[in-house]
């Protein structure tokens, strides 16, 4: 579980995040939604420690993240997993290597059981020989898996994904979510979700946050979404044409 | 008349009062990336995560950041010699002047100045606009975040190679560029018939001082650490997408290139006075 409590960050005197409080539960898909640059990537990274906070707390179940020196975040982080906008992969490295970064780096495995745990996480995501392979000769959907690959590859207790569906066609994108979904309640994992991708939030939003200029305004589930009274959050859930005759005809 | 002298004396005291606040910014600026740079090499050579992977990372880039760069150096060199060896030799007509000293000015001028110092300059927009590029590629593309969330030093593991690579490699460019150097001068001096063979190897021969050699090599030394660190701070703090790495490249050169001479200064008088 993760908790923020009264968060608030700026840039350069400009508040971009300001007094948010919310809880992620373990085993669900949590969602940060909102506009571009309303802060949730800001959020994400915080709440990461990518970024250091103005005031507030962040708390990985009963340790206060925020205020560990760096070898204590080192041991938090050992446990999270990060899947990138852009998927951040290695270029210089192979789909292989890329994945057994993490394991070179933290594990003490015998270099045949890394391959192994390596073989393992790239099946597990649906990739299939291309270990060989360099990030610029994969796809967009296929850098995705690979990234969510290399996050899973040391068992992690915490996932964060960074808009996992920008740049993806609708179909690959709702197998993204299916995947990082079955992996979220396989592992039991603390998966928050930035997104401002309305499908993803109808296939695997089971806790959602909402949050306009830097305050969070809305917090729920996908059943409740549709019915919200939050104007700011009905202006962007109904944003499209379809989106509106669809509310007008069933009202 | 009285107005236009007011004018001016307005138009000075804005002028002088203007004057102080960018240097001013421009001093708390070059302090603060002055810190953040020692900051940096803090980072840096902290305790490794996990030493075996590092050393696979230094011999990477010996061969990436050393052993390729050793067809410039040497082509470089080569031609260095040869336009010193021909200079010294048009320079130098007067009978009175024996012939071998145009052998020992391309040695002297080869193993004090062109195979550090040049080479170096040569190498910062070599090597040094490499690292910037690639450590600030990462950067923009959240490479280095994903290190850092893994719980990586970035710094170190990124960095940390490369300094040591450079250290260990570059002196050996240096041996390379006074050899080459050294072989095309003989070369031009001979085939364009300015020297004789023998006089030019009488010349390399003559009055020679072996603490040369290790005064060029201590200065690369220098050199090699100014331009691994300096260029990859420039990438390591890359803040926007590719026309800031652009930037960050050409900063790296430039800066690079100034420090060395700098330091060119300094260490000559150190080590030559």
């Amino acid at each position: 579980m993760i908790r923020i409590v009264k968060l608030n960050k700026s840039f350069n005197g400009k508040p971009v995040l300001q007094n948010i409080s919310v809880t992620f539960e373990p085993g669900k898909t949590n969602l940060i939604i909102g506009r571009s640059g309303s802060g949730k990537t800001v959020l994400l990274k915080s709440i990461v420690g990518l970024h250091e906070i103005d005031s507030g707390e962040i708390w990985y179940e009963n340790t206060l993240f925020n205020k560990l020196d760096f070898i204590g975040k080192k041991r938090i982080r050992s446990e999270m997993g990060m899947l990138f906008q852009g998927s951040a992969l290695f270029d210089s490295l192979t789909v292989e290597q890329n994945v057994m970064f993490p394991l070179d780096m933290f594990s003490d495995k015998t270099p045949d059981e890394k391959l192994e745990r390596v073989n393992f996480c790239l099946n597990r995501v649906d990739i299939h020989d291309a270990n060989a392979l360099f990030p610029s000769e994969l796809s967009g959907g296929m850098k995705k898996r690979v990234a969510i690959a290399r996050a899973i590859a040391l068992n992690p207790k915490y996932l964060f994904c960074d808009e996992p569906n920008s740049g993806l066609d609708p179909i690959t994108a709702i197998l993204i979510d299916a995947l990082i979904k079955e992996l979220t309640e396989e592992y039991s994992m603390t998966t928050i979700i930035n997104t401002h991708d309305m499908n993803s939030v109808m296939e695997i939003g089971e806790k959602i946050v909402f949050i306009s200029e830097g305050v969070k305004c809305w917090e729920g589930n996908k059943n409740e979404i549709l019915n919200s009274d939050c104007d700011s959050l009905n202006d962007f859930v109904f944003a499209n044409s379809l989106a509106k005759k669809l509310r007008a005809s069933n009202k | 008349m009285q107005t236009g002298f007011k004018n001016q004396f307005n138009r000075n005291t804005i002028n002088i009062s203007n004057f102080g606040m960018p240097n001013y910014r421009r001093m708390i600026k070059f302090l603060t990336q002055f810190g953040r740079y020692f900051l940096l090499l803090k980072k840096v050579f902290s305790k490794p995560e996990k030493p075996s992977l590092y050393y696979k990372q230094t011999f990477r880039e010996l061969v990436y950041l050393g052993v390729n760069s050793i067809g410039i150096i040497a082509i470089i060199s080569f031609f260095m010699g040869a336009v010193i060896t021909l200079q010294t030799a048009y320079n130098t007509e007067n009978p009175i002047y024996p012939k071998y000293l145009i052998g020992l000015g391309c040695r002297d001028s080869i193993i004090l100045e062109f195979s550090s110092t040049v080479a170096a300059l040569i190498l910062a927009g070599k090597v040094g606009s490499n690292i910037a590029s690639e450590i600030g590629t990462m950067r923009v593309t959240e490479q280095i975040d994903a290190m850092e969330i893994m719980g990586v030093n970035s710094a170190s593991y990124l960095i940390l190679p490369k300094i040591v690579a450079t250290i260990l490699f570059n002196p050996i460019l240096t041996l390379i560029g006074i050899i080459v150097g050294i072989f095309g001068g003989w070369i031009a001096g001979t085939l364009s018939g300015v020297i004789t063979s023998e006089n030019f190897i009488y010349g390399i021969q003559y009055a020679f001082i072996p603490y040369y050699i290790v005064y060029s090599l201590i200065k690369t030394l220098f050199f090699a650490f100014i331009i691994t660190s300096i260029s990859a701070f420039q990438g390591y703090y890359v803040d926007g997408g590719s026309l800031e790495v652009g930037q960050a490249s050409t900063k790296a050169v430039v800066f690079s290139s100034v420090v060395i001479l700098l330091f060119n200064v300094i260490l000559t008088q150190l080590l030559l006075s």
